[in-house]
């Protein structure tokens, strides 16, 4: 996979002055993506806590709160260990699953009370994650293969553009001795960012989805913002990514994302915490037998 | 009575924000079963209710690769001195390794694919009086090694002890005109109860395919049963457990919206050497009418060798069923199923099945049921509303 990049980043470069006639845009939007995928490569293992806030348009909440585990694979898409915490009702319900770059995602659901392994149908990767405005396929690893890409503009990430932490005690008091992973706990503190803009056609026929225009900062190659249009091609859905904090030196990962539905003016907001790498764990960690015996 | 029942509910609630040791977790319910018909025996009643409680208390150490987990459960009915009763559904030891894993202890084991007929699922008894929909089980003492493996799963189990089916009492509805003796059960083994039982799983998921092949030998789960008259001249239905050897395979594919599924068994009893086949397909339709609700579409339909012979309810019949699902913050499920019987056209039931969260912590469960009134359903007068309150801590 990084060979096939590599050539691939070599052709484009190679092939710019050829290429500055047709489909300019198209390349430059692949090598985006491509730089994209190449910051967030090696990362290898990881878990992180979750708390979803749902709202609803008169404001009322719910709240759900998950925890992930997931292993890089480097020429699929990647696996993924979920367990349900909240709603009491769920809790103790695990979802495997491994995903696939266009392909259906292989999942299985485990029911606690029923002590049942249910290997499910992935075709619904549009279908609500939970309850939430988050679609299953929001959440997926980005994969190149998984769309085409066009760039737009250059643009600043406006206002909106994450704020940066400036306590360093609380920083500190985050990186607790316990979470030995996180080699430097940096906070991105630049005040304004160059994005590219980006239109995202997904390639997978069952997206819900006809494109996604979505922001990426210049320096890092992190996703600030996405707009997702819906199969009639008007404005769905905003995601923004908050507070990037890095890790191992060069994972960038946002602490809150918040998604609101323009059509139903409901909300929701995922606030991540406890972000580990490299905990050690592999393909083993990742079947139908650790699905049943996950806590 | 239910005044203490109250108090100790109450206690329960309060319990885990003192707790922070280990993990305390559970539910408490209130339920009522109401009947559309007058019932059929003198002793039987109308409208039941009944409360329940099941708590699950859960410790681990040594890196979690060890774990106790402990759930007892409790229910009791207003009338049905069968239908109250308590039962230790999990009481688990399970020591994690590398690749393997060993589980002993009392536990709960599911295998199959199937909505309609659970064909292959043989580890654990029914506790039927609890619910007739074959979901609830009584915990099964076992010791149960899992060997993870490139190729499969393979499951050894050491069986020791046998659980008795549960059936409704005197008072209770949903049984023929005999209530079911459950104090003199007989059996095939002259180990009774005790009689040690084994059984052996291999399971491997490979790309859209999921396959398990079991083996079980051992006291069957399914009793037979034998009309006795006790000293008092009173006739008395008494369960009889035989031994059984059986071959099973479940089968799973998975393409796209579309699930196919089958069960096969091959069971030597002692009365008969036949086999059952089971299965069918789900196909769900997302975003049904531009909503985010999904409609699943299944179709199961069952077969037993034995035929009339048999002892199960399988045995050339056809199952539809819709299930809807709200994909909504409350997780609004609604599930309904038909089960129409081919040999005689009109033995038929029906059911829907609704449940949703309310607010963060409860869950309200609906259970409509309908049954043909035939010369073979002892139940057809017993049609009925099943709602439950459940308040999860």
């Amino acid at each position: 996979m990084m060979k096939a990049i590599t050539i691939l980043i070599f052709i484009i470069l190679l092939c710019t002055p050829v290429f500055i006639l047709a489909g300019e845009a198209e390349d430059k939007g692949m090598e985006i993506a491509t730089q994209r995928k190449i910051h967030d490569q090696g990362w290898g293992d990881s878990s992180a806590e979750m708390i979803m806030t749902l709202r609803n348009k008169s404001g009322q909440k719910s709240i759900r709160e998950i925890r992930i585990k997931s292993l890089e694979v480097i020429d699929d898409g990647d696996k993924g260990l979920t367990i349900f915490d909240r709603p009491l009702d769920v809790k103790g319900t695990a979802f495997l699953s491994f995903s696939h770059p266009l392909g259906n995602d292989d999942q299985w659901l485990y029911l606690p009370a029923l002590k049942r392994v249910k290997r499910i149908s992935s075709k619904n990767k549009s279908g609500p994650f939970m309850g939430s405005e988050f679609a299953y396929e929001d959440l997926s690893s980005f994969e190149i293969e998984k769309y085409s890409y066009k760039y737009l503009a250059d643009e600043n990430c406006g206002d909106k553009s994450p704020q940066p932490i400036n306590l360093p005690d609380v920083v500190l008091q985050k990186s607790s001795p316990a979470n030995k992973t996180v080699d430097k706990f940096s906070v991105d503190k630049s005040p304004q960012h160059k994005c590219f803009k980006v239109e995202n056609t997904p390639l997978y026929k069952h997206s819900g989805y006809t494109k996604i225009i979505s922001w990426i900062d210049q320096q890092e190659y992190r996703v600030y913002k996405a707009e997702y249009y819906d199969r009639k091609k008007s404005l769905l859905k905003t995601l923004t990514f908050s507070n990037y904090q890095q890790y191992k030196n060069k994972f960038w990962r946002a602490d809150q994302y918040k998604m609101i539905n323009h059509q139903t003016g409901k909300s929701t907001d995922l606030d991540w915490k406890n972000y580990q790498f490299s905990i050690g764990l592999s393909d083993k960690d990742f079947n139908k037998n650790t699905l049943k015996r996950i806590r | 009575m239910f005044l203490q029942l109250c108090r100790i509910m109450a206690l329960l609630i309060i319990l885990p924000s003192l707790s922070n040791a280990f993990e305390f977790n559970g539910k408490v319910g209130v339920s009522t079963m109401l009947f559309q018909h007058a019932p059929l025996y003198k002793s039987q009643h109308q409208q039941y209710a009944s409360v329940l409680s099941e708590l699950e208390f859960y410790h681990d150490w040594n890196n979690a690769q060890d774990s106790l987990l402990f759930k007892p459960y409790a229910r009791i009915d207003q009338h049905d001195n069968e239908r109250s009763h308590f039962d230790i559904r999990e009481l688990m030891w399970l020591h994690a390794g590398d690749d393997w894993e060993l589980r002993t202890g009392i536990g709960k084991v599911f295998w199959g694919v199937n909505e309609s007929n659970h064909l292959v699922d043989i580890i654990n008894q029914d506790d039927q009086v609890d619910d007739i929909n074959g979901e609830p089980k009584l915990g099964q003492p076992m010791i149960n090694l899992s060997l993870i493996r490139d190729w499969g799963i393979v499951d050894l189990f050491i069986l020791p002890g046998f659980r008795e089916r549960t059936f409704p009492g005197e008072e209770g509805r949903l049984r023929g005109f005999l209530a079911v003796d459950t104090d003199h059960a007989e059996y095939e083994s002259s180990a009774a109860e005790k009689h040690v039982d084994f059984a052996l799983r291999w399971s491997h998921s490979m790309g859209d395919y999921d396959i398990g092949l079991s083996y079980f030998q051992g006291t069957d789960r399914d009793p037979h049963y034998k009309l006795k008259i006790n000293s008092h001249g009173v006739p008395k239905l008494i369960p009889y457990y035989d031994q059984i050897n059986q071959f099973s395979v479940d089968f799973q594919a998975t393409f796209d919206g579309w699930l196919w599924k089958l069960e096969a068994i091959k069971r030597k009893d002692e009365f008969d050497d036949f086999a059952a086949v089971s299965g069918g397909f789900e196909y769900t339709i997302n975003g049904i009418m531009d909503s985010s609700s999904d409609l699943g579409i299944i179709a199961e339909y069952s077969w037993d060798e034995r035929g009339d012979r048999g002892i199960n309810q399988f045995q050339n019949d056809m199952m539809f069923g819709l299930r809807l699902g709200f994909n909504d913050a409350q997780s609004t499920e609604i599930l309904a199923g038909w089960m129409q019987y081919l040999d005689y056209s009109d033995l038929r039931s029906f059911q829907i099945e609704a449940n949703r969260r309310i607010g963060e912590n409860w869950k309200l469960l609906l259970d409509l049921r309908f049954f043909s009134e035939h010369k073979l359903n002892p139940i057809g007068q017993d049609d009925h509303l099943q709602i439950t309150l459940e308040r999860y801590f």
